[in-house]
């Protein structure tokens, strides 16, 4: 029904059996806009935040898929900018999954804002000492390039490019890639940075306060670093879903394996002086401010315990970074996707411990742990952008020439 | 924001608070007379105290001992608006301003509802509207005109009573005044307490009652370590009342009680 749409020389599977698929994702879809519904027309009581919980899992869903989303620009920079070659047959891809990780923040943080309609006093009062004041900047204007570079690959479409001015349009923006890419990058890097300043200016809550340079706290430079290694393994991870799901070969492995190579090489890297951190942070910061380590955290195995360190450095750090880093382990299969894996709980973990866990410390000696677990409010509207991603992916696989390898893959 | 602070930088009055911990008795006045006079609503189900609008809360603190050695102390807690107030650092649409006498305030109108402030702010002391305001049948009668009330989604704090600072300079003005005497201006909070344990006044003016009190050996400070710098101060002659409002390491109580 639909054949005239799909691009020529690869197979796809039947109409009703995608609209089958679609209508899936699409009935999550509607229960997260009956979420968003109730948020914006009840107010945020139909959450489980609270006056000690201001941010809670939106905020972490954000700063989460920001992460996960750094692939597209960080594969733009590698391909346009350094000149990486190899990095073409999966930059679309990258590009893809960084769009909809970002629509996605912008969409939950639609949501998390008590006054949606006054969200644009962030632009129109701007606080320039604040953190959040440059990540609203740089988010948005970089979602705008994540649109301009998800264009070209939508005029791609077979039945756009019979008309000669999209055609060229198309061709041109082609050409004009690098300038986006070089402006994504530099966008980036400061938002990402902002979103680990966000909480690591606050020098009023311990367990998140850093020091640094000049105005920056060394969380800026963490969340860049975490965010480029966990980026090219999103997009590894997202890739082979794909494959699996559609039974088809789509990148050659050694494209697989060389974003795995970047990630671990940069989570290596960002292990480093994140453990270094730690470590000046527990014999240092919080002495000063007459806290120790275990002040901040519910024993070992509490809630909010000390595994999360654990958790975060050990297994779901140290572990995919020597899997990813050692070639041997990179070569097979299994072992490349579980280190890519592992790298995404990791740095979702470290998303967790900066924007959750900080509000239920007790900030006063005489005061108590709180806990929060969301409404499924919070978790519908959470989801909903998941099953809004995978529909869009469906889309661009099924219309798109997503993946340039694909024919010679699948002969 | 900061060009504010130049303009007024000469200023010659500058707010603080004194609470005398050992004389409150923790009968709540002040929360109550807070809440009346800010037309801050009241919900039928106020049991989740972590929802509810309270712009100036009671602790209640112990000493951890067995009866009959137990120890009771009452903290009550309005914004301490603070010389370093990380929340109007955080805010990113400048919704929240610390003026040139000390008051850290909210424009509710300009706030959007993020919730940093409240993330950053150590003291709890910023509270948001989960809920859009109702206020029991008849209470309505009893509002300050002088006082907005806030809506939906918005976040909201004490101010030191603000209103009652514009009303009297207003009438010191028309007496040919710029500064204002000793108690012409206090919150509301301070006019209700039953035993005198809430002080207020003018820093700058050397011969104020809060000048001498913060002078006290028994003078402290919430959470002095976190570089806040409040302009709430407490007095107690209890030790282990200052030992829980501030983080203490063994290492630096062993050096405190050498010295």
């Amino acid at each position: 029904m639909d054949a005239a749409l799909i691009p020529p020389g690869v197979k796809r599977c039947g109409f009703k059996k995608f609209i089958i698929w679609i209508s899936f994702w699409g009935l999550v879809v509607l229960w997260g806009l009956y979420g968003l519904a109730l948020c914006w027309g009840k107010g945020l009581n139909q959450t489980n935040m609270n006056n000690y919980y201001g941010f809670a899992l939106w905020i972490w869903a954000d700063l989460g898929v920001i992460a996960l989303g750094a692939g597209a620009f960080f594969s733009g920079f590698l391909r346009y900018i350094v000149g990486i070659d190899k990095l073409k047959n999966i930059i679309n891809m990258a590009v893809v999954v960084g769009w909809l990780c970002y629509g996605s923040a912008l969409l939950i943080l639609g949501i998390d804002v008590g006054q949606p309609l006054r969200a644009w006093h962030i632009f129109w009062y701007p606080n320039v000492h604040s953190m959040l004041t440059e990540v609203a900047f740089c988010i948005s204007t970089y979602f705008l390039v994540l649109c301009i570079e998800y264009l070209p690959l939508v005029l791609e479409n077979i039945q756009l490019q019979k008309n000669k001015f999209i055609h060229i349009f198309s061709h041109n923006l082609h050409e004009y890639m690098v300038i986006f890419a070089a402006v994504g990058t530099f966008l980036s890097f400061f938002h990402q940075g902002s979103l680990g300043g966000v909480p690591g200016v606050l020098y009023s809550r311990p367990f998140t306060f850093r020091e640094g340079f000049f105005v920056w706290p060394w969380t800026f430079f963490l969340f860049i670093l975490s965010a480029i290694a966990v980026g090219p393994s999103f997009t590894l991870l997202c890739t082979w879903i794909l494959q699996k799901v559609t039974k088809r070969k789509l990148v050659k492995y050694d494209v697989l394996e060389l974003l795995g190579k970047i990630s671990g090489i940069l989570l290596c890297v960002y292990l480093v002086f994140k453990s270094w951190d730690t470590l000046y942070w527990a014999t240092n910061i919080l002495p000063q401010k007459g806290m120790t380590i275990t002040e901040l955290y519910q024993g070992w195995f509490g809630p909010y315990g000390m595994w999360l360190l654990v958790a975060e450095l050990g297994i779901f750090g140290i572990v995919p970074a020597l899997i990813l880093i050692c070639p041997a382990l990179r070569k097979k299969e299994f072992w490349l996707i579980l280190g890519a894996f592992f790298n995404c709980i990791g740095i979702l973990i470290n998303r967790f411990v900066f924007t959750i866990v900080p509000w239920g410390i007790p900030t006063y000696p005489f005061d108590k742990w709180v806990l929060y677990l969301p409404s499924w409010q919070e978790w519908a509207t959470t989801i909903m952008p998941v099953a809004l991603g995978v529909i869009v992916v469906s889309l661009s696989y099924r219309y798109l020439p997503v993946f340039p390898q694909e024919r010679e893959l699948n002969p | 924001m900061g060009h504010n602070h130049e303009h007024q930088g000469s200023h010659a009055e500058k707010y603080v608070m004194v609470i005398d911990v050992d004389k409150c008795t923790g009968c709540g006045a002040c929360a109550i007379a807070c809440s009346q006079e800010n037309n801050i609503p009241v919900r039928t189900d106020e049991t989740d105290k972590y929802l509810s609008l309270n712009w100036l809360v009671i602790y209640r603190i112990t000493n951890g001992k067995p009866f009959p050695k137990t120890k009771v102390a009452y903290i009550p807690r309005p914004c301490m608006h603070c010389d370093h107030p990380i929340c109007v650092h955080v805010c990113p649409a400048s919704a929240t301003d610390k003026d040139a006498k000390g008051v850290v305030s909210q424009i509710y109108p300009r706030c959007f509802g993020c919730r940093y402030c409240m993330a950053a702010c150590p003291y709890h002391a910023r509270v948001f509207n989960w809920w859009d305001p109702k206020y029991p049948e008849g209470t309505e009668r009893g509002f300050n005109p002088d006082v907005s009330t806030r809506m939906r989604g918005v976040v909201e704090k004490c101010n030191f009573c603000n209103h009652r600072y514009q009303r009297a300079r207003d009438k010191a003005i028309t007496e040919g005044r710029v500064i204002l005497k000793e108690g012409e201006y206090v919150p509301a909070c301070v006019e209700a307490c039953p035993t005198r344990a809430m002080y207020f006044g003018n820093i700058k003016d050397p011969e104020s009652k809060v000048a001498k009190l913060i002078k006290s050996p028994y003078a402290f400070r919430l959470l002095e370590k976190y570089g806040t710098h409040p302009s709430v101060y407490y007095l107690s002659k209890h030790e282990w009342v200052k030992r829980q409002t501030d983080w203490y390491l063994e290492t630096q109580n062993k050096k405190q009680s050498h010295e």
